[in-house]
């Protein structure tokens, strides 16, 4: 297969990402949020990170971006299409190759008119050029040309959805971070946004889902990511996640999965562990009912059955 | 209509009160108009002060009084200043033209240069500039004016001459002789000193609220479109400082007010600043409350430009007044 030979659209291993805070007494502290995150994903297809709301999840989309803000610590390995992806080529590639789409309405300046944000910057020569784009993507997205006039507390919530897929759409991107992209949507509007993700990659983009919502992963996506406590503990196809689950690889996917209230709605026990107060193990290992010993070691991330995981345990 | 309503409902209230409580003050202070315009010096005899005193009303009642001079004020007549011996309104409508163009130029300067150092020392957050910007901005925050004119005086104008000491134009001159080059020449040192007083307060607030949009969403999603920080600033950032950034601008025409009454004094300036102080001193009862009046007025019009100016900038605002 020629697809597999390329390189991947977006490679990350060993990704961490720490702040610096104060804690207690002005003490400088490190919180790590992001611990060991290794990602690949390739032309056409859709990945979801999926996990719960609060635990770092859109800071990995800020770290792809380079937008983080001035007290993160990224450490890790970063590639685009196979060349190191550090700050310099961040800033050449997004809004070009690689695309933002952020989660709410929130994400537009309240003063400026949607269509000059949409159309974005670039040179005075091209203007017109991106005028003209940004009416086809209007068009492609059913929005008004009116609406370009409009400003961003004037737009419904399924409009200003359909704004933010726009501003992604300007540029031919090779790669789409879309952080949390439905909520607040009506069920049809959901089901279009993800419909345009398919149609995205299948056109040769890659796609990044950032999510809390496992449903929605499952509806979209080629291959899901469970995201836990700053890092993913599973990659896997997302055929591994039907029925109760048994083809999925690490017992927290398990148990996740077995949670959801269409299936046997069963609570994991315990709590995700904070970002100050991680195990030294493996992240899961309190909740765990297979735990053994060789848990509060190091748990690399391993191939596993055409998907990925972080246990050692795992067959 | 009905806002327009309101606002000169609000107007009129405001000086109502404005005249009662400066009314009182005058009224409780210890002044005597009638000494104050004889001279404590003076030869005049008991009877005469006594008719003049007749003949101005000061033996009725405080009430009265308030309605004698309000019912005049309202006809447009403020009284005879005493220090000057000419219409209040006229010593007011000519010192004001000089404290005008002293104020505004102040005002400017302090505005459209505090305005671009916030913004510089917001996007070099932390730096040397930044540090450098936000101590100079506290010391003129905590330097007082009267200090500041004495300090520009003896360096600028006693010691290196560059500058005149004092007044508005050259003396001895006619004033149908003296140049608009002239004028500028007096005007500078007041107005640097009058700009100080407001620059540092105007910086700061830049400086805080651009911090506060950079840490904004809209901020980090035009970044992701591939804006750099100047572009981000253009585009995005003082559009939206613009709103505070003229509030406290145009909020500030109060301090301004109370900048010029000393930094007039300081130079010799013949603005409304020093005609307040002279007044003050010389027990000039009716000019005293015809400033009050007036700086009542010239503040309100401030805040009021300020609050047509947001629905101009803001879009949210001016489409909520068009519901009214």
């Amino acid at each position: 297969m020629e697809t597999e030979k390329r390189p991947p659209v977006l490679k990350v291993e060993d990704l961490s990402i720490s702040f610096e805070m104060y804690g207690r007494g002005m003490r400088k502290q490190e919180i790590e949020m992001v611990h060991n995150l290794s990602l690949t994903i390739k032309a056409g297809e859709i990945v979801a990170v999926a996990g719960a709301s609060g635990s770092g999840k859109s800071l990995l989309a800020h770290a792809i971006l380079g937008i983080l803000p001035g007290n993160a610590r990224v450490e890790g390995k970063m590639e685009f299409c196979g060349s190191t992806l550090d700050a310099d080529l961040q800033r050449k590639l997004r809004g070009q190759e690689i695309a933002f789409i952020p989660q709410s309405v929130e994400y537009l300046d309240p003063l400026m008119k949607v269509g000059r944000q949409v159309a974005g910057i670039g040179k005075k020569q091209e203007k017109k050029q991106r005028q003209e784009r940004m009416r086809e993507v209007f068009a492609r997205y059913h929005l008004e040309e009116s609406t370009a006039e409009m400003y961003p507390y004037q737009l419904s919530g399924g409009m200003a959805r359909r704004v933010l897929i726009s501003g992604a759409m300007m540029n031919p991107a090779k790669l789409i971070v879309a952080d949390e992209p439905t909520p607040g949507l009506q069920k049809e509007l959901a089901e279009e946004t993800l419909q345009n993700f398919r149609e995205l990659a299948d056109k040769g983009c890659a796609v990044l889902l950032i999510t809390h919502d496992i449903d929605l992963a499952l509806q979209a996506a080629d291959n899901v990511a469970v995201f836990y406590a700053g890092s993913v503990l599973e990659i896997a196809p997302v055929e591994d996640f039907a029925g109760n689950g048994e083809n999925l690889r690490h017992p927290y996917s398990k148990a996740f999965l077995r949670a959801l209230p269409q299936n046997e709605f069963q609570p994991i026990e315990g709590f995700q562990p904070y970002a100050g107060a991680l195990p030294s193990g493996c992240l899961f290992a309190e909740r765990c009912r297979e735990r053994t010993e060789i848990c509060n070691g190091n748990v690399e991330m391993r191939s596993l059955r055409g998907g990925q995981v972080r246990c050692r345990h795992a067959k | 209509m009905k806002k327009f309503f309101m606002t000169v409902l609000r107007m009129i209230t405001l000086l109502a009160a404005i005249s009662i409580i400066a009314f009182l003050m005058m009224e409780k202070a210890p002044i005597d108009p009638l000494t104050a315009y004889v001279g404590t010096n003076s030869t005049i005899s008991e009877e005469a002060k006594q008719e003049i005193a007749e003949y101005w009303g000061l033996n009725e009642p405080p009430l009265e009084r308030f309605f004698t001079w309000a019912g005049n004020t309202l006809r447009g007549d403020f009284g005879n200043s005493i220090v000057y011996k000419q219409p209040v309104l006229t010593v007011i409508g000519e010192r004001f033209r000089y404290s005008l163009a002293l104020m505004m130029t102040a005002w400017l300067c302090s505005g459209i240069l505090g305005f671009f150092l916030g913004i510089a020392a917001a996007v070099y957050r932390d730096s040397i500039l930044d540090k450098t910007i936000k101590m100079i901005c506290l010391i003129f925050q905590s330097a007082p004016t009267f200090w500041v004119g004495l300090l520009m005086l003896s360096i600028f104008a006693v010691n290196l001459g560059w500058f005149p000491i004092g007044l508005a134009a050259p003396m001895g001159k006619l004033a149908s002789e003296v140049t608009l080059g002239e004028r500028i020449h007096h005007l500078i040192l007041p107005s640097i000193t009058l700009s100080i007083l407001g620059i540092g307060k105007i910086t700061l607030y830049t400086r805080q609220k651009l911090l506060e949009i950079l840490n904004s969403e809209f901020i980090l999603y035009a970044k992701a479109r591939g804006e750099s920080i100047w572009q981000i600033v253009k585009r995005h950032g003082i559009k939206n400082i613009a709103i505070p950034a003229v509030t406290v601008q145009f909020a500030s025409f109060s301090e301004l007010f109370g900048g010029i009454a000393l930094a007039e004094s300081v130079f010799s300036y013949p603005g409304i600043g020093s005609a307040l102080t002279a007044a003050g001193l010389g027990g000039d009862v009716p000019l005293l409350l015809g400033i009050a009046v007036f700086s009542a007025v010239f503040v309100f019009a401030g805040n009021l430009i300020a609050n047509i100016l947001y629905g101009v900038i803001d879009p949210r605002i001016r489409e909520g007044n068009s519901h009214e």
